[in-house]
């Protein structure tokens, strides 16, 4: 078997896990590479039959607009259901407070309607399209990993998981983070979506944007942005290396309009994918931290 | 391209975490940005080189430590394989964590402090590895810088290696000599070590072939999930989803249903729609077969051929993994690859003292220990020995109490 046939294989047989032992399962789905392709992997491990789960996307309120159009199609073509969770709804009803000023993100909010989200359906497992080459925390996470009734990981509590036995048992009021492609890297995700002619967003290919440059990196002109009369708006050709909402997201200058340009772009880049993160940059242990407090 | 996952052990200060980082910065995979993450921690070596373990050490509490407590995966890339590693504990205290990146690997890298030589560790580490029936062994001698290159105190290591190891069943033991800090015999031969004619750690690595002692062939496919449409075009459609853990099987194989022991020939190999005529170990699909039985989440489909054993009762090794020691008036719940069986541990044959490899007597165990049980188990388990087959010859011991995952089981 080639590598792409293992990680596959590895990843439809997670899926089934879930599916086979937990009551209320959901997929996460972000609208970026990662969760399409677990949605691919779903119809390899179900059909012809239905999903055993709904899928659960997460609105900040800033997304970019092809994120929602591609959701919205995708959902049509699968005839499969779809939950949304707006942090906007949190936002009115007083839940959190928006930061303010130019850094201003949603990406933290993001963390409490995710878990009302879950406590609302009564989900006990979500699964996610995280990968342990991502981040350092990440690389020491379960596949399964439980969370306690506040969705708090426990790094130095978690059960040991061993050979492809995933132990999925909670109490009432828990729930399970799963993660199929664990194993797989960036380069991977992008190998397996050429090979399985995946479609994935246009916002991954090369285009023309209006840009600022903030904290050395190119981001998004959107109000969302909080712009002033420092921000200089300047078209550029971009393509964005990962997906999340717009004020946490930073393009990368580019050429690469088809997906033998992107990988070939990945695979000589020197600068890790999480770098156009800026929720990652916070702090060294940023994403333990967020982890511990419930984030995906 | 295929994948090779291995596991590294060692003792603390073997270096190996140091060994890992070195084996991503010498094949260029840690990223610019990574390195700077790196460089700006300040944790810096004695020369005031930049220390690599921070690599892997991906926890606050490890870094403040300065130790790993946890496994941590990495993976890298060369022009010939895909490796996945697991970075494993050695102190003692994080014995089932070991054991945990073990179970999925199929080579293991032992580190020995050259200036120490075989010491309890090593013993311990090798005999957990052999425990989990990993076949290929890769003894690295590291520090050699420390003891000026010297090939007498290569040997002798390599000496007493082979005396102890002698005693277990691992079948492909190799030696290199290296500097994890100085990157000898890492990825380019070491030019300090003209007496050395073997291969560098990565090119043994990027070349070994763990085909061998995998899994017997026989054909095993344990039901994830029944797919069942019941859609108007599909109202008869039963599909059996599950992973091949054994063998192959093909569009006409005799197969019979476990543990019921029904018979019946498989009509489609599929997956997403599409049609196959055989799949083979390792392959996620779905099974149809021609007759319509009464098959449930947790059945076993098999090679007619090669029926596993069906038991109440089996013997098996037990690693202990948790803090409350094992209760033998209390019942638990053993998982295998996808179905839960309520059991009892009947008596305690015997408790392994890991350091010397001696069996002693035991009333119990508790966390880190191991050693050979006998189970007691209210449904019919069906069961193949860990030594022939991983996924139908292991399982978990899930305590009904608090859900944890207790006891890792290897069925002789």
């Amino acid at each position: 078997m080639d590598y792409l046939d293992h990680l596959e294989a590895e990843a439809i047989s997670i899926l089934r896990e879930v599916a086979g032992q937990f009551e209320k399962p959901a997929l996460l789905f972000s609208g970026g590479k990662d969760s399409i392709t677990l949605v691919h992997l779903a119809k390899k491990a179900f059909r012809p039959g239905k999903f055993p789960f709904p899928l659960v996307h997460i609105d900040t309120g800033h997304n970019f607009s092809e994120t929602i159009t591609f959701r919205d199609n995708l959902i049509e073509e699968l005839g499969e259901r779809l939950i949304v969770g707006n942090v906007q709804d949190a936002i009115d009803q007083g839940k959190v407070v928006e930061q303010k000023g130019k850094n201003a993100s949603r990406n933290p909010l993001q963390t409490v309607t995710l878990l009302e989200t879950i406590e609302q359906n009564g989900f006990d497992a979500c699964i996610g399209g995280a990968r342990r080459d991502e981040e350092k925390a990440r690389a020491k996470e379960r596949i399964f990993s439980v969370r306690d009734e506040f969705g708090q990981w426990d790094p130095k509590r978690q059960r040991p998981e061993l050979w492809n036995i995933f132990n999925g048992k909670i109490q009432k009021g828990e729930n399970v983070r799963v993660f199929p492609i664990s194993n797989w890297t960036e380069l991977d995700v992008w190998n397996y979506i050429k090979r399985e002619n995946i479609e994935i967003p246009s916002l991954y290919f090369a285009h023309e944007r209006d840009c600022i440059y903030r904290n050395g990196q190119w981001m998004t002109a959107d109000p969302s942005l909080n712009l002033d009369h420092e921000d200089k708006i300047e078209r550029k050709q971009v393509r964005f290396r990962t997906i999340g909402d717009m004020t946490c997201t930073a393009a990368v200058e580019s050429d690469k309009s088809d997906i033998d340009g992107v990988i070939l772009e990945i695979s000589q880049s020197r600068i890790s994918e999480r770098g156009a993160r800026m929720d990652d940059k916070v702090s060294e242990a940023a994403m333990e931290d967020r982890k511990k407090g419930g984030y995906f | 391209m295929d994948i090779l996952k291995f596991i590294t052990a060692g003792s603390v200060d073997d270096g190996k975490s140091t060994l890992i980082g070195r084996l991503l910065y010498d094949t260029d995979s840690i990223l610019e940005d990574q390195l700077e993450a790196i460089k700006s921690a300040n944790r810096k070596n004695d020369d005031g080189t930049v220390d690599l373990a921070i690599i892997t050490d991906g926890l606050k509490a490890e870094r403040e430590q300065g130790i790993t407590i946890d496994v941590a995966y990495k993976y890298f890339q060369t022009d010939k394989r895909k490796f996945i590693i697991a970075d494993t504990p050695g102190h003692i205290q994080y014995t089932r964590n070991m054991v945990t990146g073990a179970s999925g690997a199929d080579l293991a890298i032992i580190l020995i402090d050259a200036r120490k030589g075989v010491i309890e560790q090593t013993i311990r580490h090798t005999f957990l590895v052999s425990l989990l029936n990993i076949q290929h062994v890769l003894v690295c001698v590291n520090k050699m810088d420390m003891v000026d290159y010297d090939q007498e105190s290569f040997e002798k290591i390599k000496s007493d290696y082979l005396q102890f190891s002698n005693k277990l069943t691992i079948q492909n033991i190799e030696f290199i000599p290296v500097s994890a800090l100085r990157g000898d015999n890492i990825v380019i031969k070491s030019r300090n070590m003209p007496w050395y004619d073997g291969p560098s750690l990565i090119h043994f690595l990027e070349t070994v072939d763990v085909k061998p002692f995998a899994t017997s062939g026989k054909g095993r496919f344990p039901v994830q999930w029944i797919v069942r449409p019941q859609t108007d075009e599909l109202h008869d459609y039963r599909g059996y989803a599950g992973r091949i853990v054994g063998g192959s099987f093909k569009v006409g194989d005799k197969v019979a249903i476990m543990p019921s022991g029904f018979r019946s020939t498989i009509t489609h190999i599929e997956l997403n729609n599409e049609q196959k005529v055989d799949a083979e170990e390792g392959e996620s699909v779905i099974i149809r077969l021609e007759d319509d039985i009464d098959i449930s989440r947790g059945d076993l489909i098999v090679s007619a051929a090669d029926i596993p054993e069906v038991t109440k009762d089996i013997e098996a090794s037990i690693c202990w993994m948790d803090l409350r020691p094992l209760d033998l008036s209390q019942t638990y719940l053993l998982q295998t690859n996808s179905k839960l069986s309520r059991v009892k541990i009947q008596d305690i044959l015997h408790k392994v003292n890991i350091n010397t490899l001696e069996e002693i007597p035991a009333d119990t165990f508790s966390l880190n220990d191991i050693g050979k049980v006998r189970i007691r188990s209210a449904d019919e388990l069906v069961v193949d020995t860990y030594a022939e087959n991983k996924a139908t010859g292991g399982a978990i011991l899930i305590d009904t109490r608090t859900n944890l995952t207790v006891g890792a089981l290897m069925f002789s």
